[in-house]
């Protein structure tokens, strides 16, 4: 076997510490736990590791660069398939991904640590300014709807083609889901501006505060590029639709998140409030929950996280719930909200139904039901809603001629084409809310279609 | 040349009222009556939605009132004709649409004043000209009086105090119109949320369909936060993307007015931190 039998753990900073700051929680590896981890790869000849990477990097060759003491060229490789190692690296569920099919997984102490050494590769090109190889500028041009991971990654691929790319964001910074919705202790926002800076080396121009279909059309920009991709995700919150969800106090993750994020609502230089809660409950078990309760808590509050099923559905990422519970986030699994309790129109409680586990349903978990008579209060003075986005009205109501489906996602082929001529999309506004690298392989891949469609009218 | 969100002009229109007209030539090509703007004064600022008063597609400008109420609306208080804004976004929101109506009655209240004007404008160029009621709690805060004398078919002004037009509310007004058998087939009412309340009380006597502009707190104001929402007719809906304007019967004020004070407390501790830096 290989190098070490045993994964190797990457650091963090203990909680107790943590929970007082914003910074950044994962250490990443050290240039010998990345060496020793780098050993384990055994190199397949056959390397299942990149079936489960939606944008195909070469994992075992930038590992092997890695290992022979030539971190420049790992960089080299990563760069070249990855146009956001650094955040993919840091929010990627890679245990469902490549280290999910990891030939040393089951029997080998463990999948290789491919997500932290990506991370620690990035890390490095940045570092020392490693950068791919950009064509030369032609006279193409592209628009990109939204700078989220799906439209980074188009915007990338097709600069570095030599196309001209204008990108058009609604808030007044670029990055999307990056910067108002995943805390900064999770992904630093340097990390962020330091991609969005990249871009615009490559000559792309970055837009903020417009939002296409009310400040522009995309009837116009239709006009006025040879293409147009739509990579505006999926904004809008899901609520409970319960008894007392529009009590003061009770907010969606998105609102509470880009509050934090985005707004810095937790320096005292910004003008954002943000409620500095003794007690929040959080309602969901995905990402945005994890962030929301983890956020919650270093703003100084008790946390309690409430979750219909059992753990092992819990969907986010096995990192991030082990974080949660080792901050002092309180599970309440198998527990269902269905009142939200409140006097003078604030919070002041939650009242709740204990759950059990039926038959699996149509998303093949088994289905959560309400146990008669089991219901009990969680005092609270916030509530905080993490049920899922929905894809953003916008564009559409802005542009009827675009085919969408009943839940409100954009219809597209696999490589992006929509029902309009010129117009492709892809990340979260085609799937509905998933994870930062699906969105990416998408943002690719429609890259690549348009890349192909432009030589084929010869621009 | 004029640069990116330059106040162009800046006026004081009354007591702690100003009117800010500012370049952005991508909103005023494609705003329309009714639509807001969400502007942050620097780069620590917060995202605080302005109804778009009026604008001018030649110049490329768009014109906001602002009362200063809070930490923000006091920092823009302190700009000056020529500084430019950090961050401005819009039109955000959907158009007033009063086309299925012929004869409008239009109120506004205070700052909201400013809402109904570009309506009034609007409607006087469609033929179609529209009674106004304007109330304030003095003389001195009542708004555009010329240009509203200019475009509304009858105009009617009233303070709380009686020192311009007559003395009332603008609700005494509207009774007056309807108990004296004035036809109307909507009115249109802007103003604090308890103003818009009482309007709303009294149009639902007399069956007179009523539209009312909601200016709740927002972040984004694209429907990505929720926090603008409303319930209307038992339906929760967001002011951003699917207002601000609703059918006034139908809208829950006193949850608004609840959901309006959350930051409160907040808002008080930065207008301490804002005094003490004077």
């Amino acid at each position: 076997m290989r190098g070490d039998l045993m994964r190797h753990a990457v650091p963090a900073r203990p909680a107790e510490e943590r929970i007082h700051d914003f910074c950044e929680v994962s250490l990443g590896y050290t240039d010998e736990l990345a060496l020793a981890e780098a050993a384990r790869c055994l190199n397949c000849k056959n390397p299942l590791c990149m079936q489960g990477c939606p944008v195909g990097v070469h994992i075992p060759l930038f590992i092997s660069k890695l290992r022979d003491g030539d971190p420049d060229a790992a960089a080299e490789v990563l760069l070249s398939d990855n146009n956001l190692p650094a955040v993919c690296g840091r929010v990627c569920p890679q245990e469902n991904q490549c280290e999910k099919f990891c030939v040393r997984r089951e029997k080998a102490g463990g999948s290789v640590a491919i997500g932290a050494l990506e991370r620690y590769v990035a890390d490095h090109a940045a570092a020392k300014g490693i950068k791919v190889a950009a064509a030369e500028r032609g006279d193409a041009k592209v628009a990109v709807v939204g700078t989220g991971p799906a439209s980074l990654s188009c915007a990338a691929d097709l600069a570095r083609a030599g196309v001209r790319v204008v990108m058009f964001e609604a808030l007044h910074k670029a990055g999307g889901v990056l910067v108002y919705g995943i805390p900064e202790f999770r992904l630093p926002k340097d990390i962020v501006a330091r991609e969005v800076k990249k871009l615009c080396e490559l000559g792309v121009d970055i837009r903020t505060n417009i939002v296409v279909g009310k400040t522009v059309l995309l009837d116009e920009l239709l006009a006025d590029y040879d293409a147009v991709f739509v990579g505006t995700g999926a904004g809008l919150p899901s609520f409970l639709h319960v008894k007392g969800e529009n009590l003061s106090g009770v907010l969606s993750a998105n609102e509470f998140l880009t509050r934090v994020n985005l707004m810095k609502a937790y320096s005292a230089s910004s003008a954002t409030p943000v409620s500095r809660s003794k007690n929040v409950a959080v309602v969901g078990a995905g990402n945005v929950a994890m962030d929301a309760a983890r956020t919650a808590r270093r703003l100084g509050a008790e946390v309690t996280l409430v979750y219909r099923r059992s753990r092992a559905e819990m969907p986010a990422r096995a990192e991030e719930i082990e974080h949660a519970a080792e901050e002092g986030i309180k599970f309440e699994l198998l527990t269902n909200p269905v009142e939200i309790l409140g006097e003078n129109g604030a919070v002041t409680g939650m009242r709740c139904v204990r759950m059990s586990l039926g038959e699996p349903d149509a998303s093949g978990r088994r289905r959560p039901l309400p146990v008669e008579g089991s219901e009990f209060d969680i005092a609270c003075d916030e509530v905080i809603v993490a049920l899922g986005t929905t894809p953003n009205p916008i564009l559409k109501r802005s542009f009827p001629e675009l085919a969408t489906t009943p839940k409100g996602t954009i219809v597209a082929d696999e490589n992006g084409k929509t029902s309009v001529k010129g117009l492709y999309a892809g990340g979260d506004s085609v799937t509905g809310a998933a994870t930062v690298i699906l969105a990416m392989g998408a943002g690719k891949r429609s890259a690549r279609a348009i890349l192909e469609e432009l030589k084929k009218e010869g621009k | 040349m004029v640069k990116k969100y330059e106040l162009v002009s800046v006026r004081a229109l009354a007591e702690r009222v100003n009117e800010y007209v500012i370049y952005a030539p991508e909103i005023a090509k494609h705003c329309l009556a009714g639509q807001f703007v969400i502007l942050r004064v620097d780069e620590d600022g917060e995202r605080v939605p302005f109804t778009i008063c009026d604008y001018s597609r030649e110049d490329g400008t768009v014109c906001i009132l602002v009362q200063e109420v809070g930490y923000t609306t006091a920092l823009l208080a302190r700009m000056k004709t020529g500084e430019c804004l950090a961050d401005l976004v819009g039109p955000l929101g959907n158009p007033t649409d009063l086309s299925a109506y012929r004869r409008i009655l239009l109120i506004g209240g205070g700052i909201g004043s400013a809402v109904i004007y570009p309506q009034t404008k609007q409607l006087f160029g469609e033929g179609k000209s529209a009674d106004v009621i304007i109330g304030a709690r003095n003389e001195g805060l009542l708004i555009y009086r010329e240009r509203f004398a200019r475009f509304a078919k009858n105009l009617y002004e009233v303070t709380d105090d009686g020192s311009g037009g007559r003395k009332g509310f603008v609700t005494d007004v509207a009774r007056e119109l309807l108990e004296r058998g004035e036809k109307y087939d909507v009115a249109f009412a802007v103003g604090p949320l308890p103003m818009m309340r009482a309007v709303c009380r009294l149009t639902a006597e007399f069956s007179l369909p009523t539209v009312v502009s909601m200016n709740p707190l927002m972040v984004d104001g694209t429907g990505m936060c929720g926090c603008c929402r409303l319930t209307v007719g038992g339906e929760v809906r967001y002011a951003c993307i699917d207002g601000p304007e609703f059918d006034g019967h139908q809208v829950d004020f006193d949850e608004a007015m609840q959901r309006l004070r959350t930051y409160k407390t907040q808002e008080e501790e930065h207008m301490c931190r804002l005094r003490g830096a004077l």
